[in-house]
């Protein structure tokens, strides 16, 4: 069973679900893909822990053998490639990585080299398998660093737990697209509600199943809840608000690991998820 | 104008709410929504006239003429991004993962690609005395920062305003790049916990590397004044002025639920606000000098 954790809003609390669902099971792999910002090792702490590091192909040019005519320049959709002094150069931020250039230069002065933009990083904590992308200060795109954290899933895994990235954009649907069930982790605001509509959108246009944990709930905003009823979309659970949690939280410790009501809360959340998904 | 962004690296801190009680505060007369992929500052800015909204262009993507494909895969094995499948012997573009490269088109011996426009996101202007630009991406779309610098430009060209401020989004990728181009400073709004510290290393290192200046003030800090004490001392080690502190005040999700900012709630929350923002215009005005 592959679990994505999602939120639209940030901190709402993904990484405090994602990291006590994987806590309380028998067996599990974690997948930090919020690799702009990864928090979860900071929770779960792996040790023995191995890096890899993730590349992408940018252009490199063979100066003997360019004949400044432009033709790659032109092709790059993504603008990243410019001419100074009749010399191409790249902006390797920008690159996309399309193999486009090489192939248009009709000197066959473009080769592709690897350029470093993140590690993966594999650990063992307790029971839980943990995996975190870290994408390199600076770099614009997080998405070969999420698909190199994915590829390290382990194939005999019984439940992995993916920490997606807040938003909707393509880094989230990247994310999400690998698991078989969504978790959203809604916060009850009107910034909450607006946001947890938009990746509800993202949801149904992956066609994933999902459900819905309402947290720092306080029983004053209902509009989550009505929207759920409008949708059928099943209210997995509420988690109120508690200085308690509040103040494990902000020590990076996993809370079922301290607190039995929490531990018994998230098993029973993982018995519904699983009797959702086999429904 | 002179600019100032909110940033916070990790999501939920409370840039909105801060940028939504500074543009009261100081009557504002400029202010935009960079968070495209999840915008918020338009539930609490009370505008009442309807918006001006235009379609927004990202990148192009691949479209097959299925009556000249002959099914080869060329395309398919060509196209870095995984977009394109052969089902029933003709080639398929998946419009989520086509990031417009045109490489399929370029290899097509059957000249069956062609390249046309894909509607990406909304832009939306609100004016009344004040102008505010936002926008909503699509979801799953890649390329928001090339919307961020859209929704700032046009910030810029509808307002002849001398303060701008612009709430940005979390993280530290693409859109907040691009957000952060030609502001005069940023303010990061930290949150006192663990994650929230290596969050604010980040984004503040990030910062750096795009060589603009930074400040910091705390939300939240009564969750753990130690923590709030430890990003004190960051911010002293590395020379990062250090604004404020706010404490957690229940009138803050109130406010924001009856869609309005915290300006106009007497609270302690809105006094220490106040505080950050006289401080954060402050250095502004000494950067300026």
């Amino acid at each position: 069973m592959k679990l994505a954790i999602l939120s639209g809003k940030g901190g709402t609390g993904k990484t405090f679900v994602a990291v006590n669902l994987a806590a309380v099971a028998d067996k599990a792999v974690y997948i930090d893909c919020d690799v702009e910002e990864p928090n979860g090792r900071l929770f779960l702490k792996p040790t023995d822990t191995k890096e890899t590091v993730v590349t992408t192909l940018i252009p490199q040019f063979d100066g003997t053998k360019c004949t400044a005519c432009r033709k790659c320049v032109d092709f790059c959709r993504f603008n990243a490639l410019v001419l100074v002094k009749d010399k191409p150069m790249v902006f390797t931020e920008i690159c996309h990585s399309c193999g486009g250039c090489p192939l248009v230069c009709p000197e066959g002065a473009i080769t592709e080299i690897e350029k470093p933009v993140g590690v993966v990083e594999t650990g063992q904590s307790a029971n839980v398998h943990v995996v975190t992308g870290c994408m390199n200060l600076g770099e614009a795109s997080g998405i070969p660093v999420i698909n190199a954290a994915l590829s390290q899933d382990l194939k005999d895994s019984e439940l992995t737990v993916i920490d997606c990235p807040p938003g909707t954009a393509c880094s989230a649907m990247e994310s999400a697209d690998y698991a078989d069930y969504c978790v959203i982790v809604v916060e009850p605001t009107a910034f909450g509600l607006h946001n947890f509509k938009m990746v509800y959108e993202l949801v149904t246009v992956l066609n994933k199943p999902c459900g819905v944990i309402i947290n720092k709930a306080d029983g004053e905003y209902h509009e989550v809840e009505k929207f759920c009823d409008e949708h059928n979309i099943p209210i997995l659970c509420r988690i109120p608000y508690s200085s308690k949690l509040a103040s494990l939280g902000a020590g990076a410790q996993v809370a079922s690991l301290y607190d039995e009501k929490t531990a018994k809360l998230f098993h029973d959340l993982l018995t519904d998820i699983k009797k959702e998904v086999h429904s | 104008m002179r600019k100032l962004l909110i940033l916070s690296g990790k999501g939920g801190t409370g840039k909105t709410t801060v940028a939504a009680a500074f543009i009261d505060f100081l009557s504002v007369g400029a202010f935009a929504d960079c968070d495209v992929d999840a915008p918020n500052l338009h539930i609490v800015t009370e505008f009442t006239d309807k918006p001006e909204q235009k379609d927004y262009y990202g990148s192009q993507k691949a479209q097959i003429n299925q009556e000249k494909c002959v099914g080869c895969g060329i395309c398919e094995d060509a196209c870095r991004f995984n977009a394109i499948k052969l089902i029933n012997g003709k080639a398929q573009v998946d419009e989520y993962a086509c990031e417009g490269c045109s490489v399929c088109q370029f290899v097509c011996p059957h000249d069956s690609v062609m390249m046309v426009d894909d509607v990406a996101g909304k832009q939306i202007l609100y004016r009344d005395e004040r102008v505010f630009s936002t926008a909503k991406l699509k979801m799953g779309r890649g390329n928001s920062g090339k919307l961020v610098t859209e929704v700032k430009n046009t910030l810029f060209k509808s307002s002849d305003a001398e303060f701008a401020i612009l709430d940005g989004s979390p993280g530290i990728g693409c859109p907040v790049i691009a957000s952060v181009t030609g502001v005069d400073l940023v303010l990061i709004v930290a949150e006192p916990s663990v994650s929230g510290m290596h969050d604010m290393e980040r984004i503040l290192k990030t910062a750096d590397i795009l060589g603009v200046k930074t400040a910091v003030c705390v939300n939240k800090y009564d969750v753990s004044p130690q923590t709030t004490e430890k990003i004190n001392q960051y911010c002293l080690d590395n020379n990062i002025p250090f604004v404020g502190k706010v404490p957690y005040d229940i009138q803050a999700s109130k406010a924001i639920n009856a869609g309005h900012s915290l300006a106009s709630v007497d609270c302690p929350a809105r006094e220490a606000l106040k505080t950050i923002c006289t401080n954060t215009l402050k250095l502004m005005e000494e950067k300026q000098s």
